[in-house]
């Protein structure tokens, strides 16, 4: 199903237009409203007249998340307090929070976004969403919230964590529609099976995870695991939340609502764009925001976009699956790692668990990487041997895939912590 | 003849073994046997227990990695020479042990081994009059 056909399956010379007009009309509002934005065009000589289409984009300057602590809390705001209705913020693990900042009509864009990722997920409104990302100033609880309440469907406001309240409601709701991040799909799903509660009972057939990186190999897990089609939905906070891309009933890529978000993709090290089809960082520019517009902000997403139409028949841009974000990428004696390459290696192998730690250290100059893995109950055996090979073909496989030793180590089930949001995959000693 | 041994995967972690004993004692089940086979980063605890089935039950409910293993117990005299005859009854017939552990108690001497066939091995001591230990017999040790 397609929510709003007319944007989502337009001819792309109309969408471009469409999207020259909006570039014009936000350059020339972030010029004259966000003091920040005009120093930095001034700085370049740039006025909001040398913008004339899409393909001008590449004049403006960038945006990093450093420009957004620097000017914590409010300073990237383009309107008044009086007008911002929401605000939202990451964590803020290393230093400052990133804070965000929504009008009415920009909460209502974002509402609109995540509806048109609901409905290519077949879902309507006799569907029953648990929502149960975090609700707060994370913006996957309340982003997910909206879009399924802008379809009509019926809404459980569960937010994370409770487990067994989660399990229970679901079962008794008949929950059809369920959006959490993929690494606590898989719990959620662990437990259901200790639950002793046939999978039959439960009405759920939609998932819908985003908010950290998953493979191909999870995909597959979590739809055999609960009965569903499991679906991408992708986003960031800085540019609205979830509901930025999402995956259509193809599943050949992410969907991008291009029409409020405009995509590029730019070479990590000389910023310059790279053709279509090639891998780089994804950078945004917020065509219609009114809060806090940001003009190619850099989200260290690593991936490709496609502009071939999609046999759903929509015409928005596709994304391939995200590699990791640069931020995530660790370089092991020189060599680039990304978690996501570990987890698709672990998934393909059954004897063990989705859930992994992943230690790196450094001892006597040399790089080291641990990676803590359980084995599935049905695969503990009796015999040291049986459980050392087990082990050798993981570290093989890693061998062949990554091109470095990892020093594999086999953990009791259940030592690997749960999480109820984003999973925390790696430790960096080497940076404490 | 066949007796149920348990096997828990431990990591070398300080207090681990501790943790597993303790659960048994609450529940009062009784080790009648055990042994620790280890490598660098995990061991396996091998074990004879009062009542296999429920100590099962009680490690998998606190979420140890515990499995059941089909083993053989026997006793021979507690003199020199006594216990390669017996082998040597097994290693003619061409059965191979994967492991054993034993333990003396006076004059008499109680082996638990894990031969790769346990039919055949059984079949062997039977006939060469090894006097086998009943199940009942050694969960009772």
């Amino acid at each position: 199903m397609i929510w709003n056909e007319t944007m989502e399956c337009m001819d792309r010379e109309t969408l471009r237009k469409i999207q020259s007009a909006r570039l014009k009309k936000i350059v020339d509002y972030a010029y004259h409203n966000t003091p920040f934005y005009r120093r930095k065009m001034q700085q370049m000589g740039l006025t909001p007249d040398d913008i004339e289409s899409i393909d001008d984009i590449v004049k403006l300057p960038f945006t990093t998340k450093l420009d957004l602590r620097d000017n914590y809390p409010f300073g990237l705001c383009a309107v008044p307090m009086s007008q911002i209705c929401r605000i939202h913020a990451s964590s803020g693990t290393t230093g400052r929070p990133t804070v965000v900042a929504y009008t009415r009509k920009d909460l209502r864009v974002w509402s609109e976004c995540v509806s048109r990722c609901f409905y290519a997920y077949g879902a309507s409104e006799g569907d029953i969403f648990q929502v149960s990302y975090g609700y707060g100033l994370f913006t996957g609880g309340l982003g997910a919230h909206q879009g399924a309440e802008n379809i009509g469907a019926s809404v459980i406001p569960m937010s994370s964590g409770n487990t067994a309240k989660q399990i229970q409601l679901m079962h008794d709701f008949g929950a059809t529609a369920i959006c959490c991040t993929p690494s606590y799909a898989l719990y959620l799903a662990e437990a259901i099976r200790e639950s002793g509660i046939p999978l039959e009972e439960f009405k759920l057939r939609i998932g819908a995870f985003g908010a950290e990186p998953w493979t191909e190999g999870m995909r597959a897990e979590l739809e055999e695991k609960l009965g569903i089609k499991a679906y991408d939905i992708y986003g960031l906070s800085e540019v609205a939340g979830p509901g930025v891309g999402f995956e259509c009933e193809c599943q050949k890529g992410t969907h991008l609502n291009e029409d409020h978000y405009f995509p590029e993709i730019v070479d990590p090290q000389t910023l310059e764009p790279v053709e279509p089809g090639k891998t780089g960082e994804l950078v945004f520019t917020h065509l219609t925001k009114e809060g806090m517009p940001l003009l190619r902000y850099r989200t260290k997403d690593l991936t490709a976009l496609h502009y071939e139409k999609c046999s759903c028949g929509r015409t928005l841009v596709r994304m391939d699956r995200i590699l990791g974000r640069s931020d995530d990428m660790l370089i092991i004696r020189g060599v680039n790692v990304f978690p996501s390459q570990i987890e698709s290696v672990i998934l393909e192998m059954p004897q063990f668990e989705a859930h992994y730690l992943l230690v790196v250290d450094r001892v006597n100059n040399t790089d080291t990487m641990e990676l803590q893995v359980e084995v599935r109950p049905e695969f503990y055996t009796d015999e040291i041997n049986r459980l050392l090979e087990m082990k050798k073909m993981l570290h093989g496989r890693l061998q062949s895939v990554l091109g470095l030793s990892v020093d594999v180590k086999l953990v009791e089930p259940k030592t690997i912590e749960r999480s109820t949001g984003k999973a925390q995959r790696v430790i960096d000693k080497r940076k404490l | 003849m066949e007796a149920k041994q348990l096997s828990i995967f431990l990591e070398n972690k300080t207090g681990r073994l501790t943790e597993v004993t303790q659960v048994l004692a609450r529940e009062g089940i009784n080790l009648s046997a055990l042994c620790i086979a280890e490598n660098a980063d995990f061991g396996i605890l091998r074990g004879v227990v009062s009542e296999p089935d429920r100590a099962y039950q009680v490690l998998k409910d606190n979420h140890f990695a515990v499995s059941v293993t089909n083993v053989v117990g026997f006793a021979c005299p507690n003199t020199p020479g006594s216990l390669a005859q017996v082998l040597g009854y097994l290693s003619e017939a061409g059965i191979f042990i994967e492991y054993m552990y034993s333990f003396a108690n006076g004059d008499s001497a109680n082996v638990i081994i894990r031969p790769t066939n346990l039919e055949a091995c059984i079949e062997v001591l039977k006939q060469k009059r090894v006097e086998l230990l009943a199940a009942s017999d050694l969960y009772k040790l």
